[in-house]
């Protein structure tokens, strides 16, 4: 354009301005910024000045407001061809912002990308803008960052090859140390959906899947979807990744990446098997979001994995009874031959095996139950949808409230909620019967909601109810809103054919209706009344009649119709009045709609055939009316009826039968809700309110007629923990993993270990069994303790591989052949052994908790089944066997035992309990311990006690944790056993001792809802299945306090109560021992001073004055352990007379390992000074309390 | 999952899009506008709409459409509860949720999207995590009752709504002196539900700032004293094109606290042209587009009862409408909890200082509708 025709332009553009006032309004945004307003007229005087002159006068020009009214209708112009102005403006406006974004100033780059964004926003086109903002990518402002990235993700496809200058920085981001940088890194490039970068795209997930930071990790997951929608082809990569991260054991991760999974690949079911039961123990922690994805995803998986749990219940139902109540009682009989079938294939079924639920799909439904309460609408229908899948009839009740509860939401909310309410509601009326009200309609209620309750109070309708219900209904009929009467009258009819008690009642109030003012109430009454006549027509000729007078006056088509083919039908019922209905109908044929002249001629051809002496010239008329009539179908059916019942010589045998073709016996219709069999589209998803197929819908599988292997849900940690938990030998099968694995797998619940060893397809209440077994030596548990070492360990695995035998069965039983002989073996060489043996032949877990704290012997049978092999042949053995004998004896105290042993039980000792695992076994540990047993002076005999015990069980303290009256007979205490607790060094041990002195056995002994001080945690023990009435048991459980003593609440269950108890450690129970040399202890001590130093002067109780007695109050005090005193004794300040001496005590705390020194300098007369060094100042604090309190009692 | 959202006001004006995957043009919405034409209230369109080739899931709120759209299978509870949360959120961070305040905040809001989406799966829905980037407001916690009731039916939902600013790690206890009135309730996800399971207490530790605790239900097996008792007559002459109204409302069970910000709103029929009547109190609107006639009482005295009468012109030639309206009333009463639900205590665990604590309740009417 010339300078000219611009100027030309100018007075348009004014004219312009004016007409689009209005517009202003939306260009508001525009018209704030002083750089953007100007309109084509003026860019043509600017072009001509300078830069700066220019912003000069633009700031002017917009206070006359008028400029940015051009500016706004720009883009719309553009589609429209009509904008020669638009394309002009187009360029300078983004000038503009253009030079914003170049300058060196964030806040105009700031705003220039805000305006930017909320172009975007509003849809407008910003692409041209790509070159200037993708040069930003790398500004250090992080507020314009954000936004440049907000650009890029928005357009990065259209400009694909500009989109590339950013990767770099997203490449560099990548690799930030902060974790929110690089997710977001990882989060923008993989948003950029442009081809090119898919190898780096798949380069950053992998290496983001394996990043510390959970967030990141999560980003990845979250990546991963998109990577795959950009290039399918990936999929096999991804599904590595998506196979890895399943693994995580974050709460943060777990959704996310579930969702991948449902995205890209979920036929992979076999992935889950091993995240099985992590997904359902995580699952309460898990974001909302990520709940409903999960929760989804594991009804599917239930499905192809467990058995239906109502198998038993619908052989009970097809006895009879039981069938009406789930079943609306007309409503399955087509289904009856198959189901019947199916039935009959299922009992024969359960005949064979008799159902017990697995105890993970029991997992399922308990840690999906709680969040019936969640706040979030699509939480509570995941777990509704589930339990309504998944769980036994008897309990799917539950989920009623919570559904109820959400139709207090929004009404989109009660939308979805009652189309599946009106589903569920078909299966399981009882379940929603007590809730009726809560489906009553306001008037306010928008019409899709009122329709969808009439459905749900109609499902709902029985005999005992239905009284209030067509009270109800009553009322709706009154409504303003047609289509809602209309839907109510139909629920009316349903009402009706369902129930046959009250189907008179209801033709009444429908006849009555007939007399309504309402056209359109009348004839959807005339339809529903048609099809109930149909039932027993014989009875109503009256109502017949009645609605017979009604085609004078109703003049809706469908009702008029109805009415016809009612009479047609019934003809023989009102023999006088049809015939003159047809006359009248003849007379206003040619007026009639569509449907009202086929029935015409129906009507015609029926009475015809009855009574044709009358009619048989009003058929013809009819018929010949129809011959001429505009519609081919019923000039078709004219024809077609004329050759049908006229006989004449050319239509054959058909005329005489068709008597038999108009009027044979029609079945009365099933008046059925829309929502029958829509269960078998998963409750709750689109697919299910569609009733079609969505995409991207996964099928619900139908229940499996076998259980598949259940054992493909083990995972390793749970082989691991039982090892660790019950120092029970290995089961043969599992090799161990590494240790790095191992630890992390500590942090598991306990829920594994002790549903590791039911893990067979029986459980659930007929776990008796096992657990039985137990109580039986239950009490020797407290012998065993003093028992040598490797006879007990030795022991306990053989009765291990007793319950085995008992659990997996067949799986086990090859295995275990082999051992026998090895047993044998060992039972010939000691007969005492063998005694005992059977006493204890099958003892339980719980009887081994004694022993289960003693992290020496533990680490030791860890490792050598680390190191053994698979298979367990004799001769295996035996060479194993001869490996350990040649190791170094692991410890001086074994040495004794062992020596008392025969050769033979050495063999037994290496097998189940080899050589020491050094990794778990802190050394310094057990040296000071038996250093200290030394100190005190219990030399080491021939019967000396196994060094975890040398913390005399006498000298520990029991607490009570639950008394025996508010226990009801349980009663609980507790010791701190200070023995490392080995799943996880940094917990005390803490030993329970159950006793049950009621009358009746006590099931299901374990730990819930564990309130925690923050930081702290807990490992709960296992599961005690059974403690008889009158028997004991101990357990073992480890609790970190975090170096406080805060106290660690947590319920304790049986199974039917639950207890709330309270464990809070004494200060001194907080710290393990350590071994330091005097000059060891001094240098740290030297490094402990001032704050950290507490000193006090006692004196102490007479009985306290010899060394003897002061190590012992000490160490009975606090988990400590005493330094050895070198010869010299001017050690610690103040110097003491060489008389009396100074005992040192280390120690180090449990979590943070800090360093607790404790220094008892004797004077004399009982004098004596106390000096405690400790980095933590409480700790400290309390144990100078504690101790002082000891030592001068 | 969710792949476009398009906000719309009450004209039909798309006036903010945002897409999380690869752009959706806006003309996937004139689907939506077909159905928002048949509907004719914006209450009745259908929440879920089916296109040939995309899913519309949509949300009603505050005169505005929140519509999204999705191309796979997804639980619409999950599009239907994340949209609400989206409202609640731009609620929470602007005071209300309109389309002024959308467009004048448009980037945060864009950026909020953002946040709250990666991909179309929500990332940060929680109020405190978003307004890391934000404000927060003030202190003072209060218990919300509500109150729905009709001659036919009556209960109980409440919430607890939540403001809490306190700092670290608070651990709080908050226990009711009834606790066994609750008949069904919900938590916030801060709320350690085997607590309550057991002890009937709500421990949990509280994010910042606002947020609902929880919200219960009381059974309708308990008796709902309803505060105020109406008495009226609505009658149609079928000579004369007219009708008469007569509203009063009086207090019924109100523990002697007032009751205030009362409404009566009627949905009138169609054939009511205008509506001439006179309020002892209060002033009355009436809407000859809409038939709604909304009498905006006040506070309730209760030596004077409010009162509201006249006549109503209807249209001749139309049949009288054969139902009576049905009233809907608003109310509020502060300071009382119908449900009688009582706060105990308020115990803090975890942090050393000492807090403020406060407690108001309030009882609203929720949908107490008055058939006549």
């Amino acid at each position: 354009m010339t300078a000219m025709q611009k100027l030309l332009q100018l007075p348009v553009n004014a004219v312009n301005m004016v007409k689009t006032v209005q517009s202003q309004v939306q260009g508001q945004e525009e018209d704030k910024s002083p750089v953007l307003t100007p309109d084509s007229g003026q860019q043509a005087w600017y072009s001509a000045l300078q830069p700066d002159e220019l912003r000069h006068l633009r700031s002017g020009g917009t206070g006359g407001g008028g400029g940015g009214d051009q500016e706004e209708r720009a883009p719309l112009e553009e589609g429209g061809g009509g904008g020669g102005g638009g394309f002009q403006t187009q360029p300078l406006r983004h000038d503009d912002l253009k030079e914003m974004l170049d300058s060196n100033k964030d806040s105009l780059k700031l705003e220039a990308m805000k305006r930017i964004v909320a172009m975007i926003a509003r849809g407008k086109n910003a692409s041209d803008l790509f070159p200037a903002v993708v040069k930003n990518v790398a500004c250090k402002n992080i507020e314009v960052k954000k936004l440049v990235y907000v650009y890029l993700v928005r357009y990065a496809e259209e400009q694909q090859d500009l989109a590339l200058l950013s990767i770099s920085t997203f490449q560099r981001g990548l690799k930030d140390p902060n974790q929110l940088i690089r997710a977001s890194a990882l989060r923008v490039l993989s948003s950029i959906r442009v081809t090119i970068i898919v190898p780096i795209m798949m380069l950053a997930i992998k290496e983001a899947a394996s990043d510390m930071s959970p967030y990141v990790r999560k980003t990845a997951a979250h990546a991963i979807p998109k990577l795959y929608s950009l290039d399918p082809e990936q999929k096999d990569q991804l599904i590595e990744v998506i196979e890895k991260l399943l693994a995580d054991k974050t709460t943060l991760v777990a959704g996310s990446v579930v969702m991948a999974f449902e995205e890209v690949c979920p036929e992979r079911i076999d992935l889950i098997h091993k995240n099985y039961r992590k997904l359902c123990n995580l699952l309460i922690d898990v974001e909302e979001w990520g709940q409903v994805v999960i929760i989804n995803m594991l009804t599917r998986y239930a499905r192809t994995q467990f058995l239906n749990p109502n198998i038993n219940e619908s052989l009970l139902e097809e006895g009879g009874s039981g069938d009406k109540t789930f079943y609306g009682s007309d409503e399955d009989e087509d289904e009856d031959e198959e189901e019947k079938e199916k039935k009959a294939e299922a009992a024969a079924m359960a005949k064979r095996k008799p159902y017990v639920m697995d105890p993970d799909h029991r997992l399922l439904l308990r840690n999906t139950k709680p969040l019936l309460q969640s706040r979030n609408a699509a939480v509570v229908m995941a777990v509704a949808q589930l339990y309504f899948h998944l769980a036994p009839k008897a309990e799917v009740g539950v989920i009623a409230k919570a559904l109820v509860r959400l139709l207090r939401s929004h009404s989109e909310v009660q939308y979805v909620v009652l189309q599946n309410v009106a589903t569920m509601s078909i299966k399981r009326r009882g379940m929603f019967e007590p809730y009726l009200k809560s489906f009553y309609i306001r008037s306010t209620d928008p019409t899709q909601i009122k329709v969808l309750k009439l459905e749900v109070l109609t499902n709902l309708a029985n005999e005992t109810n239905i009284s209030t219900i067509l009270r109800e209904f009553q009322t709706y009929i009154k409504s303003m809103d047609k289509d809602f009467v209309a839907a109510t009258i139909q629920a009316i009819g349903r009402c009706a054919t369902n129930i046959s008690e009250v189907r008179d009642t209801c033709l009444n109030g429908l006849v009555q209706l007939l007399s309504n003012r309402d056209e359109l109430v009348v004839a959807e009454s005339v339809v529903v009344i048609k099809k109930l006549l149909q039932m027993q027509p014989e009875k109503h000729s009256d109502i017949i009649k009645h609605m017979a007078k009604l085609t004078d006056n109703i003049q809706v088509p469908m009702a008029r119709a109805s009415i016809l083919w009612l009479i047609g039908e019934y003809c023989e019922h009102v023999p006088k009045i049809a015939p003159d209905v047809l006359r009248k109908m003849a007379k206003s044929f040619t007026n009639e709609e569509d449907i009202v002249k086929l029935q015409i001629i129906n009507l015609a051809a029926k009475l015809y055939l009855t009574n044709s002496k009358q009619t048989k010239l009003l058929t013809q008329y009819v018929l010949n009316l129809a011959k001429y009539d505009q519609n081919y179908d019923i000039r078709d059916r004219a024809r077609f009826i004329r050759q049908l019942i006229v006989p004449t010589e050319k239509s054959g045998a058909l005329s005489k039968y068709a008597k038999k073709l108009f009027l044979a016996l029609k079945p009365a219709p099933v008046l059925e809700s829309p929502f029958k069999d829509r269960d078998h589209f998963q409750l709750g998803s689109l697919s299910h309110l569609l009733n079609a197929k969505a995409g991207g819908y996964q099928e619900l599988p139908d229940w499996p007629e076998a259980a598949p292997d259940p054992s493909v849900r083990n995972v390793e940690v749970f082989t691991l923990l039982e090892r660790v938990t019950t120092l029970t030998s290995v089961p043969e099968w599992t090799k161990c993993s590494s240790r790095e694995k191992r630890k992390e797998k500590k942090v598991e619940k306990p829920f594994y270990t002790d549903s590791e060893g039911e893990s067979g397809p029986t459980e659930s209440a007929d776990s008796e069994s096992d657990s039985a077994s137990g109580s039986e030596s239950s009490s020797g548990s407290e012998e065993s303790g003093s028992g040598s070492e490797s006879e007990e360990s030795k022991e306990a695995s053989e009765s291990e591989e007793e319950e085995e035998e008992e659990e997996e069965e067949q799986k086990k039983k090859k295995k275990k052949d082999l051992k026998k002989p090895v047993q044998e073996s060992e039972s010939e060489q000691s007969s005492e052994e063998e005694e005992r043996k059977h006493q204890r032949k099958s003892k339980p877990r719980k009887s081994e908790s004694e022993s289960e704290s003693d992290e020496d012997e533990e680490s030791e049978s860890e490792s050598s089944q680390s190191e053994s092999e698979d298979s367990e042949s004799e001769a295996e053995v035996k060479k194993k066997k001869k490996t350990a004998e040649s190791k170094p004896p692991p410890k001086p105290l074994k040495k004794e035992s062992k020596k008392e042993k025969k050769e033979m039980s050495l063999l037994d000792l290496d097998d189940f309990e080899p050589a020491p695992s050094p990794q778990v076994t802190p050394v310094n540990t057990f040296l000071s311990n038996s250093l200290v047993t030394d100190l005190e002076g219990l030399s080491l005999s021939d019967s000396v006690l196994s060094p975890a015990t040398i913390a005399p069980s006498s000298a520990l303290k029991s607490y009570e944790l639950l008394h025996r009256i508010t226990g009801e007979g349980l009663s609980v205490e507790y010791c701190f056993s200070r023995q490392p607790f080995s799943p996880d060094a940094n917990m005390v041990a803490v030993q329970m001792q159950f006793t049950n002195s009621a009358s009746s056995d006590t099931k299901n002994l374990h730990i819930e809802d564990v309130k925690l001080q923050s930081g702290m945690r807990v490992k709960e023990f296992p599961e005690i299945e059974l403690l008889p009435a009158g028997e004991t048991a101990t357990a073992v459980m480890g609790i970190d306090f975090c170096d406080s003593t805060q106290a660690a609440n947590f319920q304790l269950c049986t199974h039917t109560r639950k207890f709330f108890v309270s464990i809070q450690p004494p200060v001194g129970e907080l710290m393990r021992p350590v071994f330091l040399t005097e000059n060891e202890f001094k240098k740290e001590q030297g490094q402990l001073m001032g704050m950290n130093e507490i000193t006090e002067k006692l004196t102490l109780d007479v009985k306290c004055r010899n060394e003897h007695a002061i190590v012992q109050r000490v160490t009975t005090a606090a988990n400590l352990s005493r330094v050895p005193c070198g010869s010299d004794k001017e050690c610690s300040p103040p110097v003491p007379p060489p008389d009396y001496p100074v005992h040192r005590f280390a120690g180090r705390t449990v979590t943070s390992g800090s360093l607790v020194l404790v220094t008892v300098a004797t004077k004399e007369e009982g004098a004596a000074q106390l000096t405690v060094n400790c980095e933590k100042m409480v700790i400290g604090t309390m144990l100078v309390k504690d101790i002082l309190q000891a030592l001068t009692q | 999952m969710i792949h476009s959202l398009f906000v719309i006001n009450h004209l039909g004006d798309i006036f903010l899009e945002k897409h999380w995957k690869s752009v959706i043009s806006r003309s996937v919405c004139d689907y939506f506008f077909e159905a928002r034409e048949k509907a004719v209230d914006p209450e009745n369109v259908p929440p879920v709409l089916q296109t040939p080739h995309h899913y519309l899931i949509s949300i009603y709120r505050g005169k505005l459409f929140f519509l999204s759209v999705i191309q796979t299978e997804v639980p619409p509870l999950f599009v239907i509860e994340f949209l609400h949360r989206v409202a609640d959120t731009f609620q929470d961070y602007f005071g209300e949720c309109s389309e002024s305040v959308i467009s004048d905040n448009v980037v945060i809001v864009y950026e909020l999207l953002e946040e709250m989406l990666d991909n179309g799966f929500p990332l940060a829905t929680e109020s405190n995590v978003l307004k890391e980037m934000i404000r927060p407001p003030n202190i003072l916690r209060s218990v919300v009752n509500t109150l729905t009731g009709t001659t036919v039916s009556a209960e109980i939902q409440g919430v607890i709504e939540a403001c809490v600013k306190l700092s670290g790690m608070p651990d709080l206890t908050m226990s009711f002196m009834n606790p066994r009135l609750l008949d069904d309730v919900s938590f916030h996800p801060c709320v350690r539900f085997r607590r309550w399971e057991s002890e009937r207490v709500l421990s949990f530790i509280p994010p910042d700032g606002n947020f609902t605790l929880m919200t219960y239900h009381i059974s309708s097996q308990n008796l709902v004293a309803i505060p105020v008792y109406v008495k009226q007559s609505i009658s149609f002459f079928e000579a004369g094109s007219c009708g008469r109204l007569d509203i009063t409302i009086g207090p019924k069970q109100t523990m002697g606290k007032t009751v205030e910000d009362l409404k009566v709103t009627v949905h009138m029929p169609k054939a009511v042209l205008n509506a001439n009547l006179t309020a002892s109190q209060g002033n009355y609107t009436y809407d000859f587009t809409t038939k709604l006639l909304v009498w905006d009482i006040g506070k309730l005295n209760p030596q004077k009862l409010p009162n509201l009468r006249g006549s109503l012109s209807m249209q001749t030639g139309v049949p009288n409408p054969e139902e009576n309206p049905s009233l809907n009333i608003d109310l509020k009463i502060q300071q009382l909890a119908i449900s009688g639900l009582k706060v105990s205590r308020l115990d803090m665990y975890g942090e050393t200082y000492k807090p403020f604590k406060g407690v108001k309740y309030v009882t609203k009417a929720g949908k107490f509708q008055v058939r006549t």
